[in-house]
């Protein structure tokens, strides 16, 4: 009767099964679902497929698509493609990993705990702050969450938010404060970074939370120091999201004094996957340690004073608190976190630096060579790995250019903003060779 | 597993080791200082661990040697459906035209992506009779969310502001009241009956012109069908309220009965569970909502669309309650969920659910005997016993499922639902052999007899583990939340 490999129950098994019940037949233990709420019919959905042929399926799927692998990309905004050590997959293949759930048993979980309890002091040391949670959906996810805690830890209703934030985060941001009726603030851009000026004019008494994004959605490197003296003039959170692969050259924000640091684990050893599963991670100061969300695994001793480590801090979680929770939140993204850990492990403490000055010096040769075939970029100030061309024609149209000549162009800035539509932020991290950047400004000849 | 203690990664470190091998930087390397103002530039080297590469494939097998995952053995994780993750979904997940696509690439770069986002939209909306499904939500939490944040648009957006209460069970998860609160709804709870049933009479005491919701798990976290669902939808429709649809425990009921059919508007499913991606320890998952028409037009944007043979991303929802997540949700994850629909297809489907059942009544009738069994209907994908009668010999709970890990099993659900004295929730999935099934039961019934005859053996369980019972509150007391030099050197020396 069986057809399905994932089935292991026989006949036999089934007989003997409803005989210990005590019924006749299957349908007996759903005389319960009334008549009228059965569903009558086979689901329309698609046949089974055998596992040739599923695999033929998938690979069709999978083969009308243009990878990153296959060409050259400029695409980045919050995305990036990144070295990944062949190690981070073999490890996360290990499936005491990947099939195990939260690690609410921790004699069975030391594995997962201990390797999140090595993923929150990492995150720690890269954004220079006191404590990190074991991670969060993604970036934008963890930097709203950032913000309800504010608001809830100040009793403000009022968030500032810099224009140079990525927007889609600022979306995400604004429906969750929608939700709990808050206030999303925007605060100018000028020259590519936050208008200080106007962050201080709108600055008010109910300001419960300043953010902005180091280095931002243009790529370029904000003054935090001024950001922190406005954000500090009253008692405000300073909340800022990073790129943490940026931080092993940048002073972290931790030494500016944010009192949270988030952004997303991605550039360590996780694939791009069209926007997702990527890794979300919340840093914070001692004094916020009670308020995070999300699940902490701390350290401790069994019976016998052997280390250990379990969940902890867990009064301040959905599954006890309920309602009283500080955030709804319930799963992290365990298994990439681990995955980020284990690649920030292999790059290493001079690996990391080196990485981040590879991104930072190619993407300067990469400006310099646009800059050079004549094409403008549209701000000066220091950036990252990413920085904004002004072009004479639409990046969308350019973009097509690119792509008959085998290069995946930068994101068209018309996307987000109105008027940017001649714009076009490009990302070069390590994986770009001089070949491909030279490549790059010689198809844009003629582009301008 | 493994019972040596394993040092921190950090512990392993040594000045000049490398793990990595990172691409030589083929441009001509420019003075730091003229890229960068000294003002931002970091001063101390963030402290990684330098490990060769071995070192590391040891520190992170043995790691995974300390953990219990499905594929080490039973895991009979009541509300979790802890079942069988397939290898192949792994396999077509890491296709490089999935894993490596970038979610600003041009619709023309990524048309195999959005037919398959689009068949699997297509694929949950017939499985929950519901009229669109939104792949965004990141997991079952922020499923709930994105659904009330759906019912208080749908309201608001009829100029309907008073509706300001959602009703949760008393045996709901505890995401349901959470998820209301941070959506802007006060949570209020409705009792359950002796049967385990949510009680209709306080049920409709409850709702009123101030009820924006229900939110409701069938079957219910106790693993029992709620018979009177037809009733309780009369009753939150004809007060203007609307039905959500918590899909923690839809793996009872594909091909079965279908949310749609049994009244609610707004459905999440955790495809974490009901569809085999695996839960990796505590994430990624992914948390789709499907809805009814009328709350259609406030989804979050995009949708996959299909037009002629090209498929598009619809941002054509004009009430939209915004983003929940950037790009489209955990595309990797609904990759695996594909996969598994399918490998399945409809009979599949059913057949997963039926034998569900089949397996958790099974155990039940087989444990009954031993243990106190609240609620007298059968069951449906799971059920629930009471640790009360060991609890009289000095036995808790907390003991028995502890005791449970010295047979290699990682122990049912415990406390929870919380109406539920010395709960012990136990959900076998489908995917587990009739000979699994018969051995747990038999531990289980060893330990009950351990409780009368020898309490201390389980009171001081587990006896096998890698590490002993954790002092968790000196944990939460005095936290130590990472790895500090400083601390380690001093309780060396």
């Amino acid at each position: 009767m069986n057809d399905f490999r994932y089935l292991p129950m026989t006949d036999r098994d089934q007989k003997e099964m409803l005989d210990t019940i005590g019924v006749e037949s299957l349908d007996e233990l759903f005389e319960d679902i009334p008549d009228k709420v059965k569903f009558d019919g086979p689901l329309e959905i698609e046949p089974a497929l055998h596992e040739t042929a599923l695999i033929k399926e998938m690979q069709r799927l999978a083969g009308r698509n243009v990878n990153v692998k296959d060409y050259p990309s400029f695409l980045g905004a919050g995305v990036y493609e990144h070295y990944i050590p062949s190690v981070v997959n073999h490890m996360l293949l290990r499936s005491e990993f990947f099939t195990a759930y939260t690690p609410y048993q921790p004699e069975i979980s030391q594995g997962e705990l201990q390797g999140i309890f090595e993923f929150q002091t990492m995150i720690c040391e890269l954004t220079g702050m006191d404590l990190a949670n074991s991670s969060m959906y993604d970036g934008p996810t963890a930097l709203t969450e950032a913000a309800m805690m504010s608001c809830g830890q100040t009793k403000k209703k009022e968030i500032l938010v810099s224009k140079t934030v990525h927007p889609e985060a600022l979306e995400v941001l604004k429906t969750n404060a929608a939700g709990q009726n808050l206030t999303v603030v925007e605060i100018e851009e000028k020259d590519g970074c936050t208008d200080l000026e106007d962050l201080e004019q709108k600055y008010t008494s109910s300001t419960a939370c300043v953010i902005v994004q180091y280095p931002n959605f243009f790529g370029q490197i904000e003054d935090l120091q001024k950001v922190e003296e406005i954000t500090h003039s009253d008692k405000s959170h300073m909340i800022v999201s990073s790129n943490p692969l940026s931080l092993g050259m940048l002073k972290p924000p931790g030494e500016f004094g944010a009192d949270v640091v988030v952004g997303d684990a991605q550039p360590f050893g996780i694939p791009t996957q069209l926007g997702g599963p990527h890794c979300g991670y919340f840093a914070v100061t001692k004094k916020l340690m009670r308020k995070v969300p999300g699940r902490l695994v701390g350290q401790t001793t069994d019976d016998s004073g052997q280390r250990g480590f379990v969940l902890t801090l867990q009064a301040r979680e959905q599954h006890i608190r309920r309602d009283k929770a500080t955030s709804n939140i319930c799963s992290n993204q365990a298994l990439n976190a681990l995955g980020a850990a284990i690649a920030m492990s292999a790059i290493g403490k001079y690996g990391l630096k080196e990485m981040a000055e590879q991104n930072m010096q190619k993407a300067h040769y990469a400006k310099k060579a646009l800059e050079a075939k004549g094409f403008r970029p549209a701000f000066n100030g220091p950036f990252f790995n990413e920085f904004v061309i002004e072009f004479t024609k639409e990046v969308s149209q350019i973009n097509e250019q690119l792509f008959d000549k085998g290069i995946i162009g930068g994101l068209d800035l018309g996307r987000f903003y109105k008027g940017r539509e001649k714009q076009m932020l490009l990302a070069v991290t390590e994986l770009r060779t001089k070949e491909e950047i030279d490549a790059l400004a010689s198809a844009l000849e003629g582009a301008e | 597993m493994t019972t040596e203690n394993q040092a921190l990664i950090f512990e392993m470190s040594k000045e000049g080791r490398i793990g990595h091998s990172l691409p030589e930087l083929d441009v001509d390397r420019i003075d730091l200082d003229e890229l960068l103002p000294s003002s931002f530039q970091r001063e101390e080297a963030a402290e990684l661990p330098q490990v060769s590469e071995l070192q590391l494939v040891r520190h992170y097998t043995a790691l995974s040697r300390r953990n219990h995952g499905v594929d080490s053995g039973f895991y009979p994780l009541g509300s979790c459906t802890m079942k069988y993750n397939p290898k192949i979904n792994e396999d077509v997940a890491r296709y490089p035209g999935f894993a490596h696509l970038h979610p600003y690439q041009p619709e023309s770069q990524i048309q195999g992506a959005m037919e398959l986002m689009y068949k699997l939209q297509n694929s949950l909306e017939e499985v929950t009779g519901m009229d669109q499904v939104t792949l965004q939500p990141a997991a079952g939490a922020h499923g709930e969310w994105t659904g009330l944040m759906l019912i208080r648009a749908y309201h608001e957006g009829r100029g309907d502001y008073e509706r300001t209460k959602v009703i949760v069970p008393d045996s709901a998860h505890g995401t349901n009241p959470a998820s209301a609160v941070v959506a802007g709804f006060e949570a209020v709870t409705v009792r359950s009956t002796e049967e385990g049933l949510v009680d209709l009479d306080h049920l409709k005491e409850l709702t009123g012109d101030d009820t924006a919701a229900l939110m409701l798990t069938n079957p219910n976290t106790l693993g029992l069908f709620e018979r009177q669902i037809s009733e309780m939808a009369e009753i939150i429709h004809e007060a203007g309220g609307k039905l959500y649809y918590d899909g923690a425990n839809s793996n009872a009921i594909l091909g079965i009965t279908r949310p749609g059919d049994m009244g609610f508007d707004v459905v999440h499913l955790n495809l974490h569970k009901t569809f085999t991606t695996p839960h990796g320890g505590g994430g990624p998952g992914s948390g789709p909502v499907g809805v009814k028409k009328d709350l259609v037009p406030y989804l979050p944007a995009p949708i996959i669309a299909k037009e002629g043979e090209h498929y598009t991303f619809s941002y054509d929802f004009p009430e939209t309650i915004g983003r929940v997540k950037p790009y489209y949700g955990n595309f990797g994850i609904n990759v695996r969920a594909y996969t598994y629909i399918r490998t399945m297809g409809p009979e599949g489907l059913k057949q997963v659910s039926l034998q569900a059942v089949l397996n958790a009544n099974y155990m039940l009738r087989r444990l009954q005997p031993y243990f106190d069994t609240p609620y007298e209907q059968h069951c449906k994908h799971e059920f629930v016993l009471s640790g009360k009668r060991q609890k009289k010999l000095g036995v808790r709970t907390l003991d028995m499922a502890k005791r449970l890990l010295d047979f290699g099993y990682h122990p049912p659900t415990i406390y929870f639902p919380i109406n539920v004295e010395e709960c012990l929730m136990v959900e076998p999935t489908e995917t587990e052999s009739k000979e699994t099934l018969d051995e747990f039961c038999d531990a289980m019934i060893q330990i009950a007899e351990e409780a009368e005859n020898t309490p201390e053996v389980v009171q001081e369980a587990p006896h096998s583990t890698v590490i002993g019972r954790l002092d968790e509150t000196t944990a939460a007391r005095k936290p130590v939340l990472k790895y500090s030099r400083e601390a380690y050197v001093s309780t060396k020396s």
